[in-house]
């Protein structure tokens, strides 16, 4: 037994030394992009496995988006999904009736990112009355704002009304997924450890004392709802050229609350917990869906029994080693042999 | 000059009056006690100073600042640092951050640097990790530096609150009871610490406290506070045999 | 002028269904702070079951609206107990988002008994009078009185009763009322029965008024509902009333002079706008934080 412990323990350590490596992240991102990019061409993957990862990804984005605001900052936003219409809108219109169909392939980035940078601009504005400090404020302001949202789309007849917007093309495709999901991650954990990410987290933890010990708790809230927004905006115009079809009822409060679902299944304010928590989520859905309506009833259940039993989620307030900088995870460690090197001089007191 | 000058500070929460007419003034390196009964108004002031509340009435100056309309980062900035009557630590971070919250303002780089990793973050970062492990490790807490804060022992998480406020590099340090539910022992170890303070970081302080035995033990001067008004300011041995003073801690009638 | 008058009465109809739903969120806040977002679903809830008890057991009126408030009380308190109740010290964030869940579950499940729509059967031989030019029927008269008839009791309760002094003393301040022997857990009970029994009340009246019924018919109106009482002061239950009626007119106003496609457009704009200018809604007073 103890054997077998201490093998894990050095195979652990080895596993510290590979992740601590300069080029640990880099040499991920290659291989996984070559996979993605491999397993979309030569018919690795079925095709409906390389569509539920799509949607793993467009949802990872979603989920660690909002957990910035919802789990980071401890706010109540229900208003991701409107976010998620703006970036999808923008991007659609954008490939279908402005680009040259033929330079659409190439163009495909610059309007998921013209999406994402619309409904971070949006983000800005909704970011102004969560200066508030009112505790649910916010919930019932990004409430209306969603619904705002909904009901502006489907009064401009020019974006289809009611009908929605057609005629995108599958322009969304694993490797992309696979890079705009990294891209997000990478942003937002460098975000959390910064100083202004301390200050998203210290506002939850509580807000008066933040601003008394200097922090700038209206920068810190502009930032966080920003990036969120933005990612929000790149995710929709994923799932809009993934779908190859938009209406604004997609983008209800209903989609919020699955996003909302899959920040507390995997827990809140961590990153590793954004990713099980939509990867487990889309899978479910995925495997439930012979139970047709009922799957409907079991989701809803499964988010009550989830804030009675285990309110923080699976990872919440703890992060994977893998996420954490080394600065931060060894800190202590990094400064006892600071001190020793510098001690057995002078004998510290 | 002063380093923080109170003049005619009023402050009304719907009608009561919590504090009156407030007239103050304390040089460097001083070290000042406020006391009074409860709900006299002295945290209040503490607010007041620190840009929680905005006056009603009156002006703060520190070092020639007017403070009044400020908020409470700005003020932070400008030097005044505090902790609480009811600690107020940020629980479920750790103890290092809590530190390095304080440090905000100290560490320069722009949120473009702190998405991506790059430029001045890395830098910047390292030193004020650096510089908050320092001042840890006077308060002997670098031990647990990794430690949750909330898993802190009380007497810890007081002192953690102290030195999250001398992380932000303050002149004046106010610090709200501190000896709330210590016992006499520790008391004293805490006496000892506060002038310990005073002299290595070279702060004034401003003390609010209830225990007589470490207000009359450091303090240089006092200023009691009784219904939102000063009723007697000095000296603490001229303070002990105050009649007010006694009036207003026991009573009228007690007292003939 | 007779336009107007008209509008003026189908803008009492549609305010008075609101107002009795503001009221659930509203007496819902005040006592436990928490926004039960599943309000809008018993709404619904209270359709069906008028939908089944007329239906099935062929009650009259005033039976089937007892039976309604009843029942809807009983899942009112039943989802108290079980879902809100465990997280009464957690964050406040788990108890809003355990109330969406039981909304969304809410709908599911009855979607999943009954996957059509239904048509309530009319309890009331409808009849229509035409006074100078204006019209009204008897559903009308019945659903504003009735209303304002619930309202004035829950006035009475809250104002004069003992349980009423209880329940303002515990949204006052939460900390000391256990110490003064007031059983917080039965009268936070007694809260739901009452909001969640008002909100099946005016479910049945709705079901009358426009008798096709649907699960997800409580969404929207919940929402507006829940505007209403932002718009009044959330947790002050006259102001749930008056926001409630200023929600209804204007939306009257809305649909006659815009295309009704935008009323979903100006209901949440006015939220906005009144959020950034009264936070706190018309009758509604910050609470503010000691420090
Ligand atoms: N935010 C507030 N709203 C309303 N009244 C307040 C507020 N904060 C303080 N008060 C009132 O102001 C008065 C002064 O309060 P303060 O907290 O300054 O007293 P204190 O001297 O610090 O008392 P203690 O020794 O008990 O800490 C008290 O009557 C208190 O109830
Ligand atoms: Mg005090």
């Amino acid at each position: 037994m103890s054997k077998l412990k201490a093998a894990y323990q050095t195979l652990l350590n080895k596993w510290h030394i590979v992740i601590a490596h300069r080029f640990f992240w880099p040499i991920f991102l290659i291989v996984g992009l070559l996979f993605s990019i491999a397993a979309s061409t030569f018919d690795i993957l079925d095709l409906y496995l390389q569509l539920i990862l799509i949607y793993v990804g467009i949802n990872i984005i979603l989920t660690v988006s909002l957990n910035l605001i919802n789990g980071y900052m401890g706010e109540f936003s229900i208003g991701h999904a409107g976010f998620m219409a703006i970036g999808a809108y923008v991007a659609s219109l954008l490939t279908v009736n402005v680009f040259p169909q033929t330079a659409n392939m190439f163009l495909f980035p610059a309007a998921i990112l013209a999406g994402g940078i619309a409904a971070a601009l949006i983000g800005l504005l909704v970011a102004i009355p969560s200066f508030k400090t009112r505790g649910d404020y916010l919930a019932i302001v990004t409430l209306a704002f969603c619904m705002i949202v909904k009901s502006v789309l489907e009064n401009i007849d020019a974006v289809g009304g009611p009908r929605g917007l057609l005629g995108m093309e599958k322009l969304t495709t694993l490797p992309w997924v696979f890079f705009w999901t990294v891209l997000s991650l990478w942003v937002i954990r460098n975000l959390v450890y910064s100083k202004f990410g301390r200050g998203v987290l210290s506002i939850r933890e509580d807000e008066i004392a933040s601003d008394l010990m200097g922090v700038n708790t209206r920068q810190v809230k502009v930032i966080a709802f920003v990036v969120s927004s933005f990612f929000a905006g790149i995710a929709g115009g994923l799932f809009a050229h993934t779908l190859q079809y938009i209406n604004p009822r997609m983008f209800d409060i209903i989609k919020s609350t699955d996003i909302l679902i899959m920040v507390y299944l995997g827990g809140i304010a961590s990153i590793a917990g954004s990713i099980l928590g939509a990867f487990i989520y889309t899978i479910l859905l995925e495997i439930l869906r012979p139970l047709g309506v009922w799957r409907m009833v079991f989701m809803p259940l499964m988010l009550v029994l989830l804030m009675i039993y285990r309110p923080r989620g699976i990872m919440g307030l703890r992060e994977a080693r893998l996420f954490i900088p080394l600065r931060d995870l060894f800190a202590s460690k990094f400064w006892r042999q600071k001190k020793k090197e510098s001690g057995d001089a002078s004998a510290g007191d | 000059m002063p380093l923080l000058e109170i003049k005619n500070l009023t402050h009304r929460f719907e009608g009561l009056c919590a504090v009156d007419d407030f007239n103050f003034t304390i040089a460097s390196n001083e070290l000042v006690g406020i006391i009074g009964p409860n709900g006299a108004g002295k945290t209040t002031v503490f607010n007041l100073i620190t840009g929680v509340y905005r006056a009603t009435e009156g002006s703060i100056y520190f070092t020639g600042n007017e403070l009044v309309g400020r908020t409470p980062h700005q003020i932070t900035k400008l030097g005044i640092a505090r902790t609480f009557q009811n600690i107020r630590l940020f629980k479920e971070l750790t103890v290092l951050d809590n530190v390095r919250i304080a440090r905000y303002g100290q560490a320069i780089y722009s949120p473009m640097e702190a998405l991506l990793h790059m430029g001045r973050y890395n830098a910047e970062e390292k030193r004020i990790t650096d510089h908050a492990m320092e001042l840890l490790s006077i308060f002997k807490l670098d031990d647990a530096a990794n430690e949750r804060s909330k898993n802190l022992p009380y007497g810890l998480q007081r002192k953690l609150e102290i030195a999250r406020a001398l992380a932000t590099d303050p002149q004046l340090l106010l610090l709200d009871e501190p000896a709330a539910g210590m016992n006499p022992n520790e008391i004293k170890q805490l006496m000892e610490f506060i002038g310990w303070i005073r002299k290595t970081f070279q702060v004034t302080i401003i003390l609010i406290e209830h225990q007589m035995r470490l207000v009359m033990g450091i303090c240089e001067r006092l200023v009691v506070l009784d219904f939102g008004a000063t009723i007697a300011e000095g000296l603490p041995a001229q303070i002990q045999n105050n009649v007010k003073v006694m009036e207003a801690y026991l009573g009228k009638e007690l007292v003939k | 002028m007779v336009y107007i008058f008209q509008q003026a009465l189908n803008a009492l109809q549609l305010g008075s269904i609101y107002a009795l739903i503001a009221l659930g969120y509203t007496m819902v806040y005040g006592i436990l702070t928490m926004i039960n977002f599943a309000h809008g679903d018993l709404f619904m809830i209270g359709a069906f079951f008028c939908f089944l008890i007329a239906f099935y057991l062929k009650l009259s009126f005033v039976p089937t609206l007892l039976l309604t408030m009843i029942g809807v009380a009983f899942l009112g308190v039943v989802i108290e107990r079980l879902a809100y109740k465990p997280l009464r010290n957690a964050p406040r964030v788990s108890a809003i988002i355990t109330a969406l869940g039981v909304g969304l579950f809410l709908e599911n499940f009855t979607l999943a008994l009954n996957p059509y729509p239904q048509h309530v059967p009319a309890l009331i031989t409808d009849q229509t009078w035409t006074i100078g030019n204006v019209s009204i029927s008897s559903l009308q008269i019945i659903i504003i009185v009735l209303s304002l008839f619930l309202m004035l009791i829950l006035d009475f309760i809250v104002q004069r009763t003992k349980a009423g002094m209880a329940m303002r003393a515990i949204s006052w301040d939460k900390s000391i009322v256990p110490l003064m022997g007031v059983p917080v857990n039965k009268i936070i009970s007694l809260t739901f029965a009452i909001g969640t029994g008002l909100g099946g009340a005016a479910g049945m009246m709705y079901g009358l008024a426009y008798p096709v019924i649907d699960p997800y018919m409580g969404i929207m109106i919940g929402w507006k509902a829940f505007i209403s009482a932002v718009i009044g002061g959330i947790g002050n239950i006259r102001g749930a009333m008056i926001g409630g009626f200023i929600l209804g007119s204007v939306e009257i106003m809305v649909a006659a002079f815009l295309p009704s496609t935008y009323r979903d457009f100006v209901a949440f704009t006015l939220l906005l706008i009144l959020l950034i200018f009264r936070p706190y809604g018309i009758l509604g007073k910050p609470n503010p934080q000691k420090v």
